[in-house]
């Protein structure tokens, strides 16, 4: 079994400003509360999340790249010890056309039930998502909201 | 998908308790969700396609089934729209207390 959750935001814009937002990492940092992601888009290249200070939060590679469509990752934690031992999960973007808004969902996925990866990541991915939202719709992002 | 039909969605309690069974188990089929509510599959045909309408549930084909999730990226932008940034772990702190007091955890 899996733990698995896809979230899906519409947002006024076209697929290639969502493309050129997610992979450009001076644009990731702007709604991503300083973090983006660092790597070559190759199938099979390395790919790491990286906060502003250069902190890596996460590693994996590039599964699948098809812009300005869809993208896969596979993704593990690398700073939270009992995250790390559940290995690599699988993030992928797709990115639609929905009339005059692009539709687009985020599936991650990781091959465990109960998995304490999925259950952090599905409450930061809500944050990052309306953020994205904002900044393409409004031209300004939102402020990286206080967890406590 | 404004948030008229976001809160016309939410205003019905079986659909509320239709995103309560996704909460407890995400990606379940229209007969695992049926079971669990004890109503017929056209009346919560009716009532998902009423959450999905509202993108407040979101779907994915798995191989012959189709498996339904909770999508919370709505009832985000309404805390959004009216919790400030800086306020919200204090809001959180009350429910926290408010728990407490009752009696009541997530645990």
């Amino acid at each position: 079994m899996t733990d698995k959750f896809v979230y899906v935001t519409y947002i006024r814009t076209t697929p290639e400003k969502v493309w050129e937002a997610l992979t450009t990492p001076e644009f990731t940092r702007q709604f991503w509360f300083g973090i983006a992601q660092e790597t070559t888009w190759e199938p099979g290249a390395e790919w790491k999340l990286v906060g502003s200070e250069g902190k890596v939060y996460d590693t994996g590679e590039v599964l699948e790249c098809d812009p300005p469509r869809r993208y896969a990752v596979s993704w593990r934690n690398e700073f939270r010890p009992e995250l790390k031992d559940e290995g690599h999960s699988r993030c992928v973007m797709d990115i639609e056309p929905a009339g005059d808004l692009v539709k687009l969902t985020v599936t991650h996925t990781i091959d465990r039930e109960g998995s304490k990866f999925i259950q952090s990541v599905s409450g930061g991915w809500p944050a990052v998502l309306s953020s994205l939202k904002s900044l393409l719709e409004t031209g300004k992002a939102l402020p990286r909201p206080t967890i406590g | 998908m404004s948030m008229d039909t976001v809160f016309k969605a939410l205003a019905d309690d079986t659909r509320r308790q239709l995103l309560d069974r996704l909460f407890a188990r995400n990606g379940q089929t229209l007969g695992a969700l049926c079971e669990e509510l004890e109503m017929s599959r056209q009346a919560v045909t009716k009532h998902l396609a009423l959450l999905e309408a509202a993108n407040l549930i979101s779907t994915q084909k798995h191989g012959r089934e189709k498996l339904h999730f909770l999508n919370p990226i709505p009832i985000n932008e309404i805390a959004d729209r009216w919790i400030g940034k800086y306020e919200r772990h204090r809001v959180r702190a009350l429910a926290d207390l408010k728990k407490h007091l009752e009696g009541k955890t997530d645990d």
